[in-house]
């Protein structure tokens, strides 16, 4: 398909989107403005995910798009749809396999090594926003480093419910200096944000990129007296029987009978055949 | 003594016009200072470049600072500005939801401070909280609500609360009992009082009722365009005025 040019951006916004990327990467966990494209595609679809990818694949790459974990649901598709038309890079659903894994709301299960790259679909980069509506205000906070407001949200969910109920976008301090949202993630999947892999986090409507790079430390933020918990439901998966993974509920009949099942479905698929492989 | 804040020459200018002019004074720890004059008349211009919400055209504001004596507010960065301003310093603002987050609990918004210089304990904090909403003579059963099902009289105490949580030692205060009713008023300035006095507090205190400043204020300092027209002490400068309009102010409170 050559009516694109490779990735559907013009290399003069991928040159711009890469510094912004650099930038994040040389400071991590700070949001890095970056001239945000229109993309064939509505906000909040994953905008600023795309242009991060399209920065970031390579002729050579493999790609694999999850989306709330799953391989097989309409934005994942039509991403990965997307790449494989104006890219013409390989498409993959394993996570192993891949070498840039787009993603909205989870980390996949299975550990990421050093040659992949995360790409985060941000809704809302600001974890202070919903606190202070000011952006003027919220940057001079990240400068100042003046993050008490963030314990006051979590101060919140204590006193109204008794625990900390914050269960995803949990906010995390990145190597001890700036507070970040780490997109729509459970906060069952923040321990494993310090990972071999390089995270890239891109906003496309509020025109914000932020990194990590590989093993940053990424620590949770909480109460001496009400720590952080990577929770999760208390059930093993029906389908694969794993239960160490991140589960979705689902609704089965209308009489509200429901199971559990793994929301990482090529983690789910991959475990589910091992034990029929080795009873064979 | 030494002065816990020196002001010298301090002048505020809105383009040609005056906001404040060559105001000096120093205030000593422990003392209150009232501020009156008429509306425009730039006691909360003055006000607002104390207390680092403005920056002065000239003159400068030195103050005692814990660890390393007399500093010049104006020279400070504004790190060190906005640190002293959430603990050696408190704002009380007139309205009291500039002053307060009218999205989350009292106890979150007393708290807040005391979670902007590191407190991590929950139990802590909300043991505190409670333990300043009592002292502002808010029911501890309130400690989840939030200031808007809060009275007018209430979300003004909740404001002073959260404000004086991190043991401050300088107060400004901007008209504190401006719309409220009168017996509200004379609780909230008996309430002030006596945590004034009970913290040895110093406080500046800006206002045009010149019953607060009677009540509360050791020193009185009177603003007519922008000028300083009088000082002196509170019963003094209102029982025997000397300058014309410090006459007029006083002589125009209805009396009862």
């Amino acid at each position: 398909m050559n009516e694109y040019n490779f990735a559907y951006l013009d290399e003069q916004t991928k040159r711009m989107i890469r510094r912004a990327i650099l930038k994040g990467l040389a400071v991590p966990g700070y949001q890095v403005p970056f001239a945000s494209r229109e993309m064939p595609m509505p906000y909040g679809w994953g905008t600023g995910g795309v242009q991060v990818s399209a920065a970031t694949l390579t002729p050579d790459d493999t790609f694999k798009v999850i989306d709330q974990g799953a391989d097989d649901t309409t934005n994942a598709i039509s991403i990965r749809k997307f790449f494989e038309k104006t890219a013409g890079v390989q498409v993959t659903e394993k996570t192993s396999d891949a070498t840039v894994i787009q993603t909205r709301h989870r980390i996949p299960e299975t550990e990421l090594s050093e040659d992949q790259i995360l790409v985060y679909q941000v809704p809302i980069p600001e974890p202070l926003r919903f606190l202070e509506p000011s952006e003027v205000e919220t940057r001079k906070m990240h400068a100042l480093e003046e993050y008490g407001l963030m314990h006051v949200k979590l101060y919140e969910d204590i006193s109204r419910h008794g625990a900390i109920a914050t269960s995803y976008a949990y906010p995390v301090k990145v190597e001890g200096r700036y507070v970040m949202d780490p997109s729509p993630i459970p906060k069952f999947d923040n321990p494993k944000m310090e990972m071999a892999a390089i995270q890239l986090f891109g906003a496309g409507r509020e025109q914000r990129i932020y990194a990590l790079p590989p093993f940053t430390k990424v620590v949770s933020l909480d109460f001496d007296d009400y720590p952080f918990e990577a929770s999760k439901a208390d059930h093993s998966c029906e389908i694969c029987g794993a239960s160490h993974t991140y589960l979705d509920e689902v609704i089965v009949d209308d009489d509200g009978n429901r199971i559990f099942v793994c929301s990482d479905t090529d983690y789910c698929a991959t475990h589910a055949s091992k034990p029929q492989e080795a009873a064979e | 003594m030494k002065p816990l804040l020196a002001v010298e020459g301090i002048s505020k200018f809105y383009g040609r016009r005056i906001g404040c002019a060559s105001v000096s004074f120093d205030l000593y720890p422990g003392e209150v200072l009232g501020i009156v004059g008429e509306s425009g008349s730039g006691k909360s211009t003055l006000l607002n470049c104390l207390a680092g919400h403005l920056t002065p055209d000239l003159g400068q504001i030195m103050f005692h600072t814990r660890t390393s004596g007399m500093q010049d507010i104006l020279q400070m960065s504004e790190s060190e500005r906005r640190m002293l301003s959430r603990t050696d310093w408190a704002f009380v603002h007139q309205h009291a939801r500039d002053g307060l987050r009218m999205s989350v609990s009292a106890g979150g918004n007393v708290g807040e401070r005391l979670m902007a210089v590191g407190e991590r304990h929950y139990g802590q904090i909300r043991e505190k909280a409670i333990d300043w909403l009592s002292r502002v003579e808010i029911a501890s059963d309130r400690v989840d609500d939030r200031p808007t099902a809060f009275s007018g009289g209430m979300q003004q105490r909740l404001q002073i609360a959260r404000n004086l949580v991190t043991g401050p030692r300088l107060v400004f205060m901007d008209e504190p009992t401006g719309g409220l009713d009168v017996s509200v008023q004379a609780r909230l300035l008996d309430l002030l009082r006596g945590l004034v006095r009970e913290m040895g507090l110093s406080a500046i205190i800006v206002t045009h009722d010149l019953a607060v400043v009677r009540l509360l204020a050791d020193r009185l300092m009177v603003m007519k365009d922008g000028y300083v027209v009088e000082t002196g002490l509170t019963d003094q400068v209102l029982d025997d005025p000397q300058h014309a309009y410090t006459q007029l102010l006083v002589s125009s409170v209805l009396q009862v």
